[in-house]
């Protein structure tokens, strides 16, 4: 890593303003209250001894020999990494060739190129086999004309390529949302200068936009290092998450490995985060002018779109064929072991429209909440991290984005002890109420929005504030005048990815949930999963919800495009 | 602190108020009652519509969580109890909450139940809880998937283990799925111990799949994904209810066992919850298990007069009557050390146990094209490699496998140490038996 120093001679910001701490201090009770406490009253059986209460490592000294557990990590590891590889192949195309060009739909190719993120458990991977599996449709016309069939769906393979297809929005998100804010006058710099074609996309964009790929990257690592319902669903247990779900829910307290391999996913999450932050560390990112501005768009010749255009459809095509099997899943009859479904019926659709408003309600209603909480602590950390020299400030960032490695199961359990003996009036617990879980879908999802905040202010020049206080304006006034209103593509592409995913978020709800009227989308999923008659209404509540995210999400692409050009920076 | 001990003070008075007032009112059940359940909506919503009628004035508010995290849910929130009822098949896990002291006894009012379905006892002997449902274990399989792949139709256990089956069973982890723990326990019980493994582990050997939840294996036989599945009878039944492909057998080494509901101890209604279990034994709630979503056996014998002619009817049919006794404080016992040794010989070892398999099916292919002693000798011994156990029957029941298992207060083995260990068991004995059966296979040739 060569970086570049930033030159001492910037005059040195003051260490915090009492406002500053204030708001450190609020942030920092926050994620104490709702993340810390109640993880650490579940990863503290890690460092127990067993059936006494002193401290040991013993636990951690069994986990490294065995060999299970070993290869489960190097499993895990090369699994994310894996995918990451190929959700940057999915992603870089649509990312690049919607911003960079004239491209017509591009609002709509970002939204579908969305959609796989807001797949909702367990419907995705039974969509995916209805394809891809060993009998799937395709697998069965193969042999059937070809007399060979394909593993897509075997082993740890399958997983890199379903987590490939249901985390690259990640990639395409965060990375679309940097080029739109890469400064024009560097690209116009370049050209002028003699650059052009891949050279000036390899040497001056995709450095330029390299926050908006680090943050979208180490997101999709993480998250497929942690996340345990695609291998489980695909019947692939050596992979650390499965292995600490497994033990946490089978075996129970009894047993500390669980905790022990939480701990391990824990500070392999937080260590990929600090590398990819240290990646960008010392270097400067941000331009000046009026905070980017997005590249020129430049037209295609005709053979250049329909190149262009051909990749986007192939892309999309493969990337969206889970969502194409739920829908025909949703208006099949029976579908058993043949190419499509013998039959097509719209009574699925009858029983959950019936049965089920209560928890599309809930569902908006938690999911905007969290995702609401979620960008104003991303916003406030960021800021904190990257505008002040509060000591300690780092510790937020790396709290809020261990949230991403805590299981959901651990959260859920952790809440349940750490609130379910607080008692509100009326005897009812606290970890009964609704806002339980909407809390627990804040924590689940905020480091989300942190990363697109976080990518957002790299981008922004320091100067624009300095220059802002130098002319009179208060430090908050500042942030409330020129920071967030330059930040908004970020803030907003946090806040789409924060209230998708936790739409469709299971594994804390499920611990949660206490009464039907509470319960959200994902559980109603769930528990019409259970069942032969339940699987076609489960598909359609699926559908009902990958529709409702999504159109969420065509808004607010909708909303970022009229913005640019209110302010004169879109085509 | 403070105020947490003075709120959880506060609420202790508040229940002990709150329960002295439902025993005043017992007589008149209403308002909420809270069931924690594994059933699926198709099971539950029937019943809750038709015991919201038969008792007005009372709702049923479903909890639905899978077996093991029900359990785990309601040991986190007994402090402060807000659930009535626990309900679902696997007896194990009421015998976990029983030991737990999660449950309170109730004994009910209806008639026409006799003690014992096949030769299981319907209720527990102290009235923690009692059975309303029985169901059997047996294989499901894919009609389609089956003439594709050309598979015969299977009765035995046994018959899964022939080389025709490799790669085309599915099952559930016992470790997750309180039902094929059962199965996996009916297997050892009527076997014995180590012919039962060695059952097992040739079973396994064809394997496909092992699922981590109950339902994966009907869903993907269901789908074709895989052509058979171990699968408690419901499962079958409701899928052919449903229209899909789908027939099933009972073996003859199996056991029917009830499903089972009980009453939460502190429950917060206990009268509505004690309605909702004289609701299920009813003729009107026993009926509800008739419904094609359902198809669970009713305990009282006389609703099956209003079961269709090809519904199996566990107190007249012979087959149950010939089931094995099974005997639940023995499988209570070494739960723990059934299920682990099930994930550390079978599950974490799937691969291995599948490539040595896959010779051996080749070996006696050759075998039975041209005899040839030596080759024999060789593929039974690999056979007798692979169905090594690590430890012995006594040893799965001992104080001290026990205390490893369940987190005893005294220090002892851990879980891990134990795990590792049968792990390289497995791994060794796994190689070695490869190793033997490629020079069977060399033999043949």
């Amino acid at each position: 890593m060569t970086a570049i120093p930033i030159p001492a001679s910037r005059p040195r910001r003051s260490a915090g303003t009492p406002g500053q701490i204030a708001l450190a201090l609020a942030i920092a009770a926050f994620l104490m209250m709702f993340l810390v406490l109640p993880v650490a009253t579940v990863i503290y059986v890690a460092f127990t001894e067993k059936g006494t209460s002193t401290f040991t490592l013993v636990n951690f000294y069994d986990f490294v020999r065995t060999e299970l557990f070993m290869r489960s990590l190097w499993n895990s590891f090369y699994v994310s990494a894996m995918a990451v590889v190929w959700a940057s192949v999915f992603a870089l195309p649509l990312a690049y060739l919607t911003t960079r060009f004239v491209f017509r739909g591009a609002a709509i190719v970002q939204t579908l190129g969305f959609l796989p993120l807001i797949m909702p458990p367990f419907v995705g991977a039974v969509a995916m086999q209805l394809f891809f599996g060993r009998n799937g449709s395709i697998n069965l016309l193969l042999d059937d004309w070809f007399g060979f069939k394909i593993d897509f769906m075997e082993g740890l393979n399958g997983v890199i390529f379903v987590q490939s297809v249901h985390y690259f929005p990640f990639i395409l998100i965060n990375l679309s949302a940097a080029l739109r804010n890469v400064d024009r006058a560097m690209e116009e710099a370049a050209q002028n200068l003699g650059s052009s074609g891949f050279r000036l996309f390899r040497r001056i964009v995709f450095p330029l936009a390299m926050p908006g790929y680090l943050a979208g990257a180490s997101l999709v690592f993480v998250k497929v290092f942690d996340d345990l319902a695609t291998p489980l669903l695909l019947n692939v247990k050596d992979m650390l998450a499965p292995q600490a779900y497994l033990r946490v829910t089978s075996i129970g307290i009894a047993d500390p490995m669980g905790y022990v391999i939480s701990v391990v996913l824990i500070v392999a999450s937080v260590l990929a985060m600090w590398l990819s932050a240290r990646a960008l560390k010392g270097r400067d990112y941000a331009t000046t002018q009026r905070g980017g501005g997005g590249l020129a768009k430049r037209v295609m010749t005709p053979m250049e779109a329909v190149f262009g255009y051909g990749i986007v459809i192939l892309i999309l095509a493969l990337v969206l064929a889970p969502h194409l099997g739920l829908l025909l899943l949703s208006f099949a009859t029976i579908w058993s072991y043949s190419p499509l479904p013998d039959g097509f019926t719209t009574a699925h659709y009858a029983r959950v429209f019936g049965e089920s408003s209560i928890y599309i309600k809930n569902t908006l209603i938690y999911a905007t909440i969290a995702g609401g909480i979620d960008v104003v602590l991303g916003v406030a950390i960021a800021y904190l991290v990257l505008r002040t020299k509060l000591i300690g400030r780092e510790w937020l960032d790396w709290m809020a984005s261990a949230a991403l490695a805590i299981p959901g199961v651990v959260l859920g359990i952790g809440y349940l002890r750490t609130f379910y003996g607080i008692t509100l009036p009326g005897g009812t617990p606290l970890a009964a109420l609704w806002i339980t879980i909407v809390l627990a879908l804040a924590i689940r999802r905020l480091p989300y929005a942190l990363r697109a905040c976080y990518a957002a202010l790299q981008q922004i020049s320091v100067s624009l504030e300095e220059a802002a206080e130098n002319l009179g304006a208060t430090k908050a006034r500042t942030v409330r005048r020129i920071v967030v209103p330059l930040m908004a593509g970020g803030i907003l592409a946090g806040f789409v990815t924060s209230f998708a995913t936790a739409a469709v978020e299971l594994s804390a709800t499920l611990m949660l949930v206490q009464s039907n009227s509470d319960a959200p989308l994902a559980y109603g999923l769930y528990v019409f999963m259970q069942s032969a008659a339940g699987r076609g209404p489960g598909a359609a509540l699926g559908v009902v919800a990958v529709i409702l995210v999504a159109a969420c999400t065509f808004l607010s692409h909708l909303i970022i495009e009229r913005s640019q050009k209110a302010r004169g920076m879109g085509h | 602190m403070l105020n947490r001990r003075a709120a959880l003070a506060a609420t202790l008075s508040l229940s002990l108020g709150a329960s002295l007032a439902t025993v005043a009112l017992a007589q008149a059940p209403s308002g909420k009652v809270t069931v924690v359940t594994s059933f699926s909506k198709d099971v539950t919503d029937p019943i809750k519509k038709a015991f919201e009628k038969a008792v007005p004035g009372v709702t049923l508010e479903v909890q639905n969580r899978n077996t093991n995290a029900g359990v785990k849910y309601v040991e986190e929130t007994k402090a402060n109890n807000q659930v009535d009822l626990f309900w679902a098949s696997a007896p194990d896990a009421f015998e976990v909450l029983k030991g737990k002291k999660l449950l309170t006894p109730y004994k009910s009012k209806a008639t026409g139940i006799p003690d014992k379905i096949g030769s299981y006892p319907i209720n527990d002997p102290q009235g923690f809880y009692s059975g309303f449902a029985a169901s059997g274990y047996g294989i499901m399989w894919n009609d389609r998937y089956a003439k594709a792949n050309k598979l015969p139709e299977p009765k035995e256990w046994q018959d899964l283990a022939k080389p025709v089956f490799y790669d085309h069973v599915s099952i559930a982890a016992p470790s997750r799925s309180g039902t094929t723990h059962l199965t996996i326990e009916t297997i050892l019980q009527g076997e014995g111990w180590d012919k039962g493994w060695r059952t097992i582990k040739e079973m396994a050997g064809n394997f496909r799949a092992i699922n981590e939840r109950s339902f994966g294996v009907p869903e993907q036989v269901n789908s074709g994904q895989v052509g058979v599945g171990i699968v408690i009878d419901f499962f079958a039944f409701s899928a052919q209810a449903s229209g899909f492909p789908i027939k099933f057998v009972y073996p003859s080494v199996t056991t029917v066992v009830p499903a089972n509901v009980g009453i939460i101890a502190n429950a917060p209604n206990q009268a509505a919850a004690e309605a909702f279990i004289e609701f299920l034994l009813s003729p009107a709630g026993q009926e509800v298990l008739l419904e094609p979503g359902i198809r669970r056996l009713p305990v009282n014998p006389t609703v099956y007069a209003k079961a269709g002619p090809d519904y199996p009817n566990p107190f007249t049919d012979p087959r149950f009557q010939k089931m094995i006794g099974f005997d639940v404080d023995k499988s209570e016992g070494r739960t723990a050390v059934v299920d682990t040794l099930f994930d550390q010989l079978i599950s974490f070892q799937l691969d291995a146990l599948k490539g040595v398999n896959k010779v051996l099916h080749e070996v006696d292919a050759a075998l039975a094209k041209k005899p040839n002693d030596k080759a024999k000798a060789l593929a039974e011994e690999a056979r007798v490699l692979l169905a090594a156990m690590p430890v012995t029957e006594a040893q799965a029941a001992s104080p001290e496998l026990r205390g490893a298992f369940t987190g005893g207060k005294e220090k002892g083995a851990r879980q891990a140490e134990i795990e590792s260990q049968w792990a390289s068991f497995a791994r060794d004995n796994y190689a070695k038996a490869k190793a033997k059966a490629e020079e069977a296979l060399k033999a043949t040739k």
